[in-house]
């Protein structure tokens, strides 16, 4: 595997082995070694997190980063072209980062630089570094994949991470339900896809509705601008902000995962349960992207069985 | 002797088969306003497919881009070459698996709309004709798409 672009380029099979690598690096079980390595990354859109995580992955396999932000204070804005700037970017490092707010991006960039890239998001297409580390965190709660009850809540219509998360669970069997106000409910060409792969699924308004079935619940922000009416947002933030209370009946193996930033869709007073996980869940990026960095550049002794 | 509705032609091309109400789309595109003779003939009676439409042009054979784009269009249309009033070349039009260049992506986030990049298409090959774009990775129907000619 030369790049990281999207989970729909992903075998079951290369899913269970970046969880495998990732497992194999927290453990200490190998220690990637990326010393004289440069990992540029390259973020035209800001991103704190994902890009902490990744210069974090970076420096603790001994590796260098450098990074460019935004296309202020860069050559794009002196008008050079995005594939003139990768072309020379790619000259500098040994692996590319991007995340940009253009749908296909990262693809493109792939076809024209001979250096491994990595999509860390693009506009609201993929963001399979954050779909594998939810996946780790998955594995790693639950023991398995498969056969899991899934809760995800929030906004559905434009949250990436959620749609790389369904896209990516679908082939392990997963039950889903999905949470949202009605005007930001799942795409339908993401559920005509869980149709046609005979996925179970049902549409809900209420976070704490069925709550007690589910293994996992994703909650994600929903964003004040996408009401046209604060009035709205107000009554319908009630619906979906998960409140200690509601977790009197949840399964034992239950967790509340969140990609982070949250805005209130989790009452702080959740921090304290053993269900909460969204903290462990940003630390597990930090080892599932020493995982994609190392299988990328190569250097594991592991190969994927075929 | 059968009357024919839609006059024949001496010399061109005749696409048969045309999805009742696909005609005019093709028509728009195959943009014969060049003078070409044109003739659309839209809801005939066809044994195999109830209703059909037709469209015979004169002096004009088709480019392979021109045949893909019909073939995304209406997926059983037939391509006849006419020469002097007689058939010369009958074939069904195919649709590629991977469509180069030809659709504009719909989604105006996406890079094949901002920069120079041309686009490609994977087409599913079912009844409903779905489109997905390489780069930006979100799925169109047939019927949403505009093809650059």
């Amino acid at each position: 595997m030369k790049n990281l672009i999207s989970m729909r380029d992903l075998s079951k099979e290369e899913i269970l082995y970046f969880m495998e690598i990732a497992r194999k690096i927290e453990n200490g079980e190998i220690n990637p070694d990326m010393n004289r390595k440069v990992a540029a990354l390259m973020f035209y859109e800001p991103s704190t997190r994902t890009h902490f995580s990744f210069a974090t992955a970076m420096k603790k396999m001994s590796g260098q980063t450098i990074t460019m932000r935004g296309s202020v204070n860069s050559s794009v804005s002196k008008g050079e072209t995005f594939a003139d700037t990768l072309q020379t970017i790619a000259q500098y490092a040994d692996i590319i980062v991007i995340r940009t707010a253009v749908e296909g991006s990262a693809r493109y960039a792939s076809e024209i630089v001979d250096v491994p890239v990595v999509n860390a998001g693009d506009g609201a297409n993929q963001h399979p570094t954050q779909a594998l580390l939810d996946l780790y965190s998955i594995i790693k709660t639950q023991g398995t994949l498969e056969n899991l009850t899934i809760g995800v809540a929030g906004d559905l219509k434009f949250g990436r991470t959620v749609h790389s998360l369904v896209q990516a669970m679908s082939d392990f069997n997963p039950k889903f339900k999905f949470i949202s106000p009605s005007f930001l409910k799942m795409p339908s060409y993401i559920k005509d896809d869980l149709k046609e792969k005979n996925i179970e699924f049902e549409e809900l308004e209420e976070i704490d509705k069925k709550i007690d079935e589910l293994d996992i619940l994703y909650v994600t922000r929903v964003q004040k601008e996408r009401f046209a009416d604060l009035e709205d947002y107000e009554k319908a933030k009630g619906s979906y902000t998960l409140k200690k209370s509601m977790l009197d009946n949840v399964k034992d193996n239950f967790k509340v995962m969140h990609p982070l930033p949250r805005v209130g869709e989790i009452q702080t007073d959740v921090d304290d349960t053993k269900y909460a996980y969204y903290f462990p869940q940003a630390k597990n990026g930090v080892f599932m992207r020493q995982a994609i960095i190392s299988i990328l550049l190569g250097g594991l002794d592991e190969t994927i069985e075929s | 002797m059968k009357q024919l509705k839609v006059d024949a032609i001496k010399n061109g091309t005749v696409i048969d088969h045309i999805q009742a109400g696909k005609g005019l789309i093709i028509a728009d595109f195959l943009k014969t306003g060049r003078g070409n003779v044109m003739m659309i003939g839209m809801n005939l009676q066809s044994k195999s497919f109830g209703k059909k439409d037709i469209i015979k042009i004169e002096n004009k054979t088709l480019t392979s881009i021109e045949m893909s784009s019909i073939a995304l269009i209406s997926p059983k249309a037939t391509i006849t070459k006419i020469k002097d009033f007689k058939i010369e070349g009958k074939k069904k039009v195919e649709l590629q698996n991977e469509i180069e260049s030809l659709i504009i992506c719909p989604n105006p986030k996406c890079i094949t709309n901002m920069d120079e990049v041309n686009s490609v298409f994977y087409v599913t090959q079912d009844e409903n004709n779905v489109v997905r774009c390489k780069y930006c990775e979100k799925k169109y129907s047939v019927d949403e798409i505009k093809i650059r000619i």
